[in-house]
C-alpha cells in the first residue's frame, strides 16, 4: 500500500501547526485590541437626537451651568434629562420660531415626552449614583469630557469596569474643588507637589474615605 | 411507595429512641429511610431525572429545545446594541426626583380593618410596602398579606374594563344601564346591598345616604373570615356589642383559648410586638431578665402554639368545655365543665392567673364559637383584668351584625324573588357562602346584580355586571383600625385599568357617575372634620398616615356569665370534628392568585401550593392514613377531596381545613390550586363541628413541601432552653456551641463598618412576613409547584421548622436561615469565576453578572441558601410586572446563582446619604427588609464594630451562638437561643 500523504506534506503540516499558533496569538490580541478599540466602546460615534441641540452652544457658547437641565445631579443617582418644560422656559421666548425648536413646542403641546438617545450608557446590572461623585468633587468632564466643545454629544470614556476601578483605586488623584466641578475649563495645577497638596486637602475636607472603605468592593456597584 | 413507608407507630418507637433533647424536622428523617438518604445526599434533588419524568420533557422535545436555545445563544452576538432610550418628563412634578424614592402614608385594609403602611414608590410606582412606625396596627411592622398586596396591584390577570355577562363594555355603558334600573327602584323596595365588614366612615356615610334615598333598601353584610363570633360573644356577655382589647405590653400571664393572635386577624402585627416585648431576654442586664407566659388550647398547631409555653392540644369543640373547667374553677357559676379531665394542667394554669389578677390575660380566638368569648370575658372580669390588661370599646365596624343572619336572610329574600336589585361590594360570596346558603341559585333569580371586586373570580362571572375594583393603591378611601384610628388611605398611582373603587361606584348609585374618589372622600373629611384649618388637618392626616384622636370611645361594660352558664356544647370525646380557618397564607380566598402567597411554606406544615386536611398522628394511625392520601370529606351529605397532611401537635380526633383554596374561577396563579373547603362550610358551624366522616379514596396525591428542602446534612441547629436554665447556669449556650477555632486561610483585612445580624430565636413566630419582604425588595421569583417538589423554591431565606420530642404534642423551633455571610465563606473559594467574593465590609457579595452557574457555591455552602435559576424564572416581558420590580435590585436571569446580600442596596444607599452629609453611618439606619418587617423584632442588623449598636450588645448576651460554630466559617448572622418560660409545677411537660 502506497503512502496516502507525500512527503511534501510534512512542511505543510509544520507550518500548519506553527500557523495555528500565530493565528491564536495574533487572534487574541487582535481581539484584546479590538474591544477595547474606540470603536467598540463607541466613543467615536456622535450620537443624533430627535432635537438639533448642541451642548457646544449652550454651555460653551451661552454659559449655561450644568445644573440648569440637569437637576437632580447633586441629589440623585441619575442626574436627569430636563423636562420639556426646562427647556421651553427659555425657548418659549428664545428662538421659539425656529424650526429647531418645533419638536420641543410639539411635545410642550401634545403633552408626548422627547425620546432622547441614550449616549452614556451603563449595564442594568451595575448601578452608577451621580450625587456621590459630585458630592465629592469628582468634576463632570472626569467622564463626559468637554461637552462644552460637542455639537451631538458623544461618549468620551470607554465606561468600562476597568475604567471605573482605575480612578476607584486612586480616588485622590480626581479630586477638584467643589466650586469647580461643573466648571469645564478649570484645569489642576501643573506642578505635581502642588496638584497632590491641593487634592490631598480636597480629600480631607471631603472626607474622602480613602484609608477606611474600599470603593473596588463588587457590591459597591453590583447588588 | 407504600410499603417504605414505616408506620406512625414504628415512628413513635424511633421517636423515643433518640437520645438528647431530640430534634426532628420531619416523619422522613425519623423514619431514615434509603430515599430520605439519597435525598440528603444529593445537592440538587431530581435535578437529572428532569428527562424521566413522564409529563415533562422527551428526549425529542428536549433536543429541540436545545436546538432552539443553541441557535438564539449564536444570534444573540449578531444583534446590533440598539441605543437605549431617555424619555423625560414633559413638565416635570415638583417632588419626585428621578432616581430617589419617594415613600407615602397609606393603610392596607383586609377584612374591612386598616394597617397602617408607608409605600415606597420608584417615579410614581409603588415598589415595597413598609410598616407605618406610628400607626397603632402597624407600629413599624407588617403582616405577611400586606407585604404580598403589592403584586396583586400588578397581577397581570386583572381585568381591565366593566364587563356585563362576559362581554367587554365601559363605565358608560353600565352608568346608562343603572340609571334604567334606578328608574323604577321608587323607594327601594326590592334594592340591596352586600358588604364585606364595613369601617370606612366614608363609605359607611354614603351608604346611609343610599340608605335614606331608597328607604325600602337593605344593607347585608358577610365577611367569609370575619370577627362575627367575637362580636355575638360580646353580645352574650355584656349585652351589647362592644370590641375587646388586649393590652399584652401589661400583661404576666396570658391564655390563648384557640386564638391565634401572634399571627392571624388584623391585631396580630400590634399584638405580637406588644407580646414579644414582654419576652425579650437578650441584651437584657441580668436582674432585669424576665418574660411572660403563655398558655395555649387549640386544636391546629399554630404559631400561638409554637410559642406556647404549655399547650393543650383539644380538639376545637372541647374548647368551651376546657373554658367551662376554667371558669369553675375560678369561682364561676356556670356548668358543663369537669376540672378534673384537665388535671394539674388546669390547676397550674389556675393558679397562675389568680396569682397575676389584673395582669394576665385569657383570649378567645376569632373564630371559637361566641359562648367562648362571653365565658373569656367573664373570666377576664373575674380576674379583674377589666381596665388593666383588657379594655372594651365602642365597636370599630360601623354596623356588626350577625352576618351569618345577614347573608341568610339576603338569599332567601333573592329565592322569593322579592330582591330585584342587587349590589356586590367585594367579598366573592358565591364562592365563600356557607355551602347550605344557596347563594348562586339566589343569584339567578335576581335581574339586576352588580359585583365590584377585585378580581374576576366565581362572583363576578355570575352576575350581570362586573365592574373591576380599584386596588387600594390606586385610589382614594379611609379605613379605621382594630382600635378605631382612621387612616385616609392616598393613591399612589392611578388605576392601571378602567377600574372603580367601591366609593365610586356607590356614588354613582347616589346618581354622581363621574364623582372623582378624592372628591369623595375629601367631601366626607370636609363635612365631619373638627377643625378650623381644614387643609393643614387634610395635609398632617395624609403624612402621618392616621388621623389623631380617632380611637374608637372607651365603654365600659360589666361581664356576665350568665347568659352561658349551661353548655351550649355537648359533644362526645370519640367524634371527630372539623375545624375550618381562614389559611395564613390565602386568607379567605382572596389572595389565591397571588404567586408569592402561595408559594410561601405555611411556617409549620411547609406546605406550599396546596391545603391538606391537617390531622393528629394519632388519628392518622388510628385510620391507616399517611401525608398524601387523598380522602374524601363527608360533611351533611357534602363532600370534598382533600389530601392528607399528618400534623405533629394536631389535637386527637380532629381535622383541620384551610378556606381559602381550589378557586374555580381565578387567574393563571390561584385557578383550581388545592381543594375548596367552603364545599362542606355549614352556616350554622361555620368554624367547627362534629360529624366528618372520612373515606379513603385509596389514590395519593403530591404535596409541595419545603420541610426536607436544604437540609444541613440532617445535623440540628437550634439551642432552646429554659428562662429558669439560663437564670442558673446563662453560659449553657456556649457550652454547647463553642469550638476550637481552627482556619487554614489567612485573615482577611477588614475595613470600615462590619454588618452583621441576630436572629431571636425565642422571638420568631413563623408569621412569614420576612420572607415575602425580601421576595419584594429583592425581585425574587416565583417557581411554582414542580419546581418546589424538586427543591428549587428561589426564597433567599427560609424558616426552618424543628419539632422537639413526642409527636403528639412536640415543642416547636422556628429558626430563620439566609445567608450567614461568613468571614470565611466556603463559596467564595470554589467559585471558578470569581463571582462571589468578599467585601471589606463583610459581606459575602453575589456578582450575577460573572456568574456561570457552574453551582460549586451552592455545593460547597454549609447553610444551603444559595438558589439557582434553572429557568428564566422572572417574567420579564409581562409590562406590569416590570413595573413592580426593585429598580435598586439586578433581575436574574436562568443560569444565575442568587442569594441574601443583606439588602446591599440599603447598605448603599445610607452609606450615600451619611457620605454626603460628612458622618458614620447612624445605629438603625439601614434596615434590611425583613428586620424591618418583623412583627416580633426577632431580627437586628447593624455595624457590629460599633460596641452601642443594638446588634452589637445582642452578640454580647450569654444566648448567643453561631450555626455550625464547629467549622469555623465565623459567620455574620448569629442565632439567639430560644428561650421558654414554663411553669416550674408543669415542667416534665416540656
Amino acid at each position: 500500500m502506497s503512502q496516502i500523504f507525500h512527503p511534501s506534506l510534512n512542511f505543510i503540516a509544520k507550518a500548519m501547526v506553527l500557523g495555528i499558533v500565530i493565528l491564536l496569538v495574533v487572534g487574541s490580541v487582535v481581539s484584546y485590541v479590538f474591544v477595547r478599540s474606540p470603536y467598540m466602546r463607541g466613543t467615536t460615534i456622535a450620537r443624533e437626537q430627535p432635537v438639533f441641540f448642541s451642548h457646544e452652544h449652550h454651555v460653551g457658547e451661552l454659559g449655561l451651568d450644568c445644573r440648569y437641565c440637569h437637576v437632580n445631579v447633586e441629589r440623585s443617582s441619575f442626574a436627569g434629562v430636563p423636562s420639556t418644560d426646562i427647556c421651553m422656559g427659555c425657548h418659549s421666548q428664545v428662538w421659539a420660531k425656529s424650526p429647531a425648536i418645533a419638536p420641543i413646542k410639539e411635545s410642550m403641546e401634545t403633552g408626548e415626552p422627547i425620546a432622547w438617545n441614550r449616549v452614556n450608557n451603563i449595564p442594568d446590572y451595575a448601578f452608577f449614583n451621580h450625587s456621590i461623585h459630585i458630592n465629592k468633587g469628582i468634576p463632570c468632564k472626569e467622564c463626559h469630557g468637554r461637552v462644552d466643545k460637542m455639537g451631538w454629544t458623544r461618549k468620551t470614556q470607554s465606561l468600562s469596569m476597568e475604567w471605573c476601578l482605575s480612578c476607584h483605586r486612586n480616588r485622590e488623584e480626581h479630586v477638584v474643588p467643589r466650586e469647580e466641578v461643573f466648571n469645564m475649563e478649570y484645569e489642576l495645577p501643573k506642578d505635581p507637589a502642588e496638584r497632590e497638596a491641593l487634592q490631598a486637602a480636597l480629600v480631607k475636607k471631603y472626607h474622602v474615605d480613602i484609608n477606611q472603605f474600599q470603593v473596588t468592593d463588587c457590591s459597591v456597584c453590583h447588588r | 411507595m407504600d410499603e417504605k413507608r414505616l408506620s406512625i407507630a414504628e415512628l413513635r418507637k424511633r421517636l423515643a429512641e433518640k437520645t438528647g433533647k431530640g430534634y426532628w424536622r420531619s416523619f422522613n428523617e425519623i423514619a431514615d429511610t434509603e430515599e430520605f438518604r439519597e435525598f440528603l445526599g444529593q445537592e440538587f434533588p431530581s435535578g437529572a431525572a428532569y428527562l424521566d419524568d413522564p409529563t415533562g420533557v422527551t428526549r425529542r422535545t428536549f433536543l429541540k429545545i436545545m436546538g432552539a436555545s443553541m441557535a438564539l445563544a449564536g444570534l444573540t452576538a449578531c444583534t446590533a446594541t440598539n441605543p437605549e432610550k431617555i424619555v423625560p418628563y414633559v413638565e416635570a412634578p415638583e417632588e419626585v426626583i428621578p432616581g430617589e424614592p419617594l415613600f407615602y402614608a397609606s393603610a392596607f385594609p383586609l377584612a374591612g380593618y386598616g394597617m397602617g403602611v408607608v409605600v415606597e414608590t420608584h417615579e410614581g410606582r409603588p415598589t415595597k410596602i413598609e410598616g407605618n412606625e406610628n400607626h397603632p396596627a402597624s407600629l413599624g411592622a407588617t403582616d405577611v398579606f400586606a407585604q404580598a398586596s403589592i403584586l396583586d396591584l400588578y397581577d397581570p390577570d386583572r381585568t381591565r374594563q366593566p364587563e356585563r355577562k362576559g362581554l367587554m363594555k365601559t363605565w358608560a355603558d353600565f352608568v346608562k344601564e343603572l340609571a334604567d334600573a334606578q328608574a323604577s327602584w321608587g323607594d327601594g323596595e326590592g334594592v340591596r346591598i352586600l358588604t364585606g365588614a364595613v369601617t370606612s366612615p366614608t363609605f359607611a356615610s354614603q351608604i346611609q345616604a343610599f340608605l335614606e334615598t331608597y328607604p325600602q333598601a337593605q344593607w347585608h353584610q358577610y365577611e367569609p373570615a370575619g370577627r362575627n363570633a367575637a362580636h355575638l360573644g360580646a353580645q352574650l356577655a355584656f349585652g351589647e356589642t362592644v370590641d375587646v382589647l388586649y393590652h399584652f405590653d401589661k400583661a404576666d400571664v396570658v391564655l390563648a383559648l384557640d386564638a391565634d393572635f401572634l399571627s392571624s386577624g388584623p391585631t396580630a402585627v400590634r399584638y405580637a410586638k406588644d407580646f414579644m416585648a414582654r419576652r425579650r431576654v437578650a441584651g437584657k442586664p441580668e436582674h432585669a431578665v424576665e418574660m411572660n407566659r403563655l398558655y395555649v388550647v387549640e386544636p391546629y398547631m399554630s404559631n400561638t402554639g409554637v410559642i406556647a409555653d404549655h399547650r393543650l392540644p383539644l380538639r376545637a369543640v372541647d374548647v368551651e368545655h376546657f373554658t367551662r373547667a376554667l371558669a369553675q374553677k375560678l369561682g364561676l357559676d356556670v356548668e358543663g365543665g369537669d376540672p378534673e379531665k384537665y388535671g394539674e394542667w388546669l390547676e397550674t394554669l389556675v393558679a397562675d392567673l389568680e396569682a397575676h389578677k389584673g395582669s394576665s390575660i385569657v383570649i378567645p380566638g376569632d373564630q371559637q364559637d361566641p359562648v367562648v368569648h362571653a365565658l373569656a370575658y367573664a373570666i377576664n372580669q373575674a380576674l379583674g383584668n377589666f381596665g388593666q390588661t383588657v379594655t372594651t370599646i365602642e365597636p370599630v365596624e360601623t354596623q356588626p351584625v350577625d352576618q351569618i343572619e345577614s347573608l341568610t336572610q339576603l338569599v332567601e329574600d333573592m329565592q322569593s324573588g322579592a330582591v330585584k336589585s342587587l349590589i356586590i361590594f367585594d367579598g366573592n360570596p358565591v364562592y365563600t357562602a356557607p355551602a347550605d346558603i344557596p347563594f348562586n341559585e339566589a343569584l339567578k333569580q335576581t335581574p339586576f346584580s352588580v359585583y365590584v371586586g377585585a378580581s374576576l373570580d366565581e362572583t363576578a362571572v355570575e352576575t350581570l355586571w362586573y365592574i373591576p375594583r380599584s386596588h387600594y393603591l390606586e385610589t382614594w378611601g379611609d379605613v379605621r383600625a382594630f382600635d378605631g384610628v382612621v387612616t385616609i388611605m392616598q393613591p399612589m398611582i392611578e388605576p392601571l385599568y378602567q377600574s372603580k373603587s367601591e366609593y365610586e361606584v356607590m356614588a354613582a348609585l347616589l346618581g354622581e357617575p363621574n364623582a372623582a374618589g378624592h372628591d369623595i372622600v375629601k367631601g366626607y373629611w370636609q363635612a365631619h372634620a373638627q377643625t378650623d384649618d381644614f387643609d393643614k388637618f387634610w395635609r398632617v392626616a395624609l403624612n402621618q398616615g392616621y388621623l389623631d384622636g380617632t380611637q374608637s370611645p372607651k365603654k365600659a361594660v360589666t361581664a356576665s356569665a350568665a347568659a352561658v352558664a349551661k353548655p351550649f356544647n355537648n359533644i362526645a370525646s370519640e367524634e371527630i370534628e372539623i375545624v375550618f380557618r381562614p389559611s395564613p397564607s390565602l386568607w379567605d380566598g382572596r389572595f389565591a392568585n397571588n404567586g408569592w402567597l402561595q408559594e410561601v411554606p405555611n411556617a409549620i406544615t411547609k406546605l406550599t401550593w396546596d391545603n391538606a386536611a391537617m390531622m393528629a398522628p394519632a388519628l392518622a394511625e388510628r385510620l391507616n392514613l399517611s401525608d398524601g392520601d387523598l380522602i374524601v370529606l363527608n360533611y351533611f351529605d357534602r363532600s370534598v377531596e382533600a389530601p392528607v397532611l399528618v400534623l405533629p401537635g394536631h389535637a386527637d380526633n380532629s381535622v383541620t381545613v384551610h378556606l381559602g383554596y381550589g378557586r374555580h374561577v381565578a387567574g393563571n396563579v390561584g385557578r383550581d390550586v388545592g381543594f375548596n373547603a367552603y364545599a362542606i362550610r355549614m352556616s350554622h358551624k361555620p368554624w367547627q363541628d362534629t360529624g366528618v366522616i372520612f373515606t379513603y379514596t385509596g389514590k395519593t396525591y403530591p404535596l409541595a413541601r419545603t420541610q426536607d428542602h436544604h437540609l444541613m446534612e440532617g445535623r440540628h441547629l437550634v439551642v432552646s432552653g429554659t428562662l429558669e436554665e439560663f437564670k442558673k447556669h446563662p453560659e449553657f449556650v456556649k457550652e454547647e456551641t463553642e469550638y476550637e477555632k481552627i482556619s487554614l486561610y489567612p485573615e482577611f483585612a477588614y475595613r470600615g463598618n462590619a454588618w452583621g445580624m441576630t436572629v431571636d430565636l425565642s422571638a420568631c413566630i413563623g408569621c412569614n412576613a420576612c420572607v415575602i419582604a425580601c421576595q419584594a425588595e429583592n425581585n425574587i421569583p416565583i417557581v411554582g409547584k414542580e419546581e418546589v417538589m424538586r427543591s428549587r423554591e428561589m426564597h433567599w431565606m427560609r424558616i426552618d421548622r424543628y419539632f422537639i420530642g413526642d409527636m403528639d404534642n412536640p415543642d416547636v423551633v422556628y429558626q430563620p436561615v439566609m445567608c450567614q455571610q461568613c468571614e470565611g465563606a466556603p463559596c467564595e473559594v470554589v467559585c471558578p469565576a470569581a463571582a462571589t467574593v468578599h467585601s471589606r465590609e463583610g459581606l459575602n457579595d453575589m456578582v450575577y453578572n460573572r456568574c456561570i452557574g457552574t453551582r460549586y457555591c451552592e455545593n460547597n455552602c454549609p447553610y444551603k441558601v444559595r438558589h439557582f435559576n434553572f429557568f428564566q424564572y422572572v417574567d420579564v416581558d409581562t409590562p406590569s410586572l416590570q413595573l413592580m420590580r426593585n429598580p435598586n435590585v439586578t433581575v436574574r436571569s436562568r443560569g444565575v446563582m442568587e442569594k441574601c446580600t443583606y439588602c446591599v442596596q440599603r447598605i448603599n444607599a445610607a452609606r450615600i446619604r451619611s457620605k454626603k452629609e460628612n458622618r458614620p453611618i447612624r445605629d438603625g439606619e439601614v434596615k434590611t427588609a425583613c428586620q424591618a418587617v418583623c412583627p416580633a423584632d426577632a431580627i437586628v442588623f447593624g455595624n457590629i464594630k460599633d460596641e452601642q449598636s443594638q446588634v452589637a450588645q445582642l452578640k454580647a448576651s450569654p444566648l448567643n451562638y453561631e450555626l455550625l460554630g464547629e467549622l469555623n466559617v465565623q459567620p455574620r448572622t448569629t442565632y439567639l437561643a430560644r428561650l421558654k418560660n414554663p411553669n416550674p409545677h408543669l415542667t416534665e411537660e416540656v
